[in-house]
């Protein structure tokens, strides 16, 4: 551990573990609550989904981004401002479909899993699909219907922890969300 | 500042959670309050733990007191208790001016029934905090004039 301690850094650091220790509580919580990894994954998708389509206002008003341009854009501004202005870590972009509407969101560390290990009976639980969720709500807001789920998991043994983004379609905005 | 964000819309979406399913009566409310309670607490003991680790030795207890209005208030919140009164026998009352999680909650008496589920969560970290300094305690809390609200601790001894 570092002797210098810089007291901005701390509290920081301090902060991002109020939230990651928040989650765990939800997890253990909802886990008390469902019998199965199944309802979970999809409790938290809908958590991250109602916390998501209010973030996105605090995220244009924090960070005023205009309309991207695209969905290359879009995916560069996830990384590269919203990640690490909520969670201070900025994934890669990569494996883009040759089409141009998937792409993989590549995590180094993910802050959301620090201190956190999955027992064996729960093996098919996605610790993080809040995030899933959150990216689904947000993006739903600003007219964008895509699909989010995770492919790779350091908690179930993968080397990094891999988000699949896949654009499905414009929704008009004249459409009420959700009227599908 | 944003990444005070993430934990408010958490500990916001938690409590709509813990909320949905439930009937109104008080005796579902004070089981969601309980719950509630008991998620901060073991966030409150797992975060003291890593914020102390290289803290000195306290010297008695208006000396964790005063770390929790400061240290750890500014921690969980990004500003420290503004006020904080006690008896000097085991009771002590911190003011919090502009809580935090309140904030988002019009000022005024609206939304005062809904505040205690707001404080909750924080009434855990609290308890939960003192637990693993070594200290038995109560904590409860009230709102009289938004986003103002006071945190009761009732030392227990053992």
């Amino acid at each position: 551990m570092s002797r210098q301690s810089n007291r901005t850094t701390d509290s920081k650091k301090m902060n991002s573990e109020l939230f990651t220790l928040t989650y765990g509580a939800l997890v253990t919580q909802l886990c008390k609550d469902y019998e199965n990894d199944e309802e979970v994954n999809k409790q938290l998708d809908k958590m991250g989904y109602n916390i998501g389509v209010r973030l996105i206002e605090d995220f244009l008003a924090r960070s005023s981004i205009g309309r991207c341009q695209d969905f290359r854009e879009t995916a560069d501004v996830i990384a590269k401002v919203a990640f690490k202005m909520y969670l201070g870590i900025t994934p890669s972009v990569t494996n883009w479909s040759p089409a141009g509407d998937e792409f993989s969101l590549i995590l180094e560390s993910n802050p959301l899993v620090d201190f956190v290990e999955l027992p064996d009976n729960h093996s098919t639980l996605i610790y993080s699909n809040l995030l899933c969720g959150v990216l689904r709500g947000a993006l739903e807001m600003v007219q964008m219907a895509v699909d989010v789920k995770f492919v790779q998991d350091t908690l179930r043994g993968d080397n990094v922890t891999e988000i699949r983004m896949k654009f499905i379609k414009r929704i008009e905005e004249n459409v009420p969300a959700g009227d599908e | 500042m944003a990444d005070e964000a993430p934990f408010q819309f958490l500990h916001s979406e938690v409590i709509e959670y813990i909320y949905k399913s439930a009937d109104s009566g008080e005796v579902e409310n004070g089981r969601n309050i309980t719950k509630l309670e008991n998620m901060g607490l073991r966030v409150g003991q797992g975060l003291i733990e890593r914020l102390t680790k290289d803290t000195a030795r306290f010297k008695d207890e208006l000396d964790i007191m005063k770390f929790i209005c400061k240290d750890f208030w500014t921690c969980v919140f990004k500003k420290q208790i503004d006020n904080l009164r006690t008896n000097h026998q085991g009771i002590y009352v911190l003011q919090d001016n502009k809580f935090r999680l309140l904030s988002h909650l019009s000022a005024g008496k609206q939304y005062l029934e809904h505040a205690p589920k707001y404080l909750a969560f924080t009434c855990g970290l609290v308890r939960g905090a003192l637990s693993n300094l070594g200290v038995k305690s109560i904590v409860t809390a009230e709102v009289s004039v938004m986003p103002a609200c006071k945190f009761q601790v009732m030392i227990q001894k053992s």
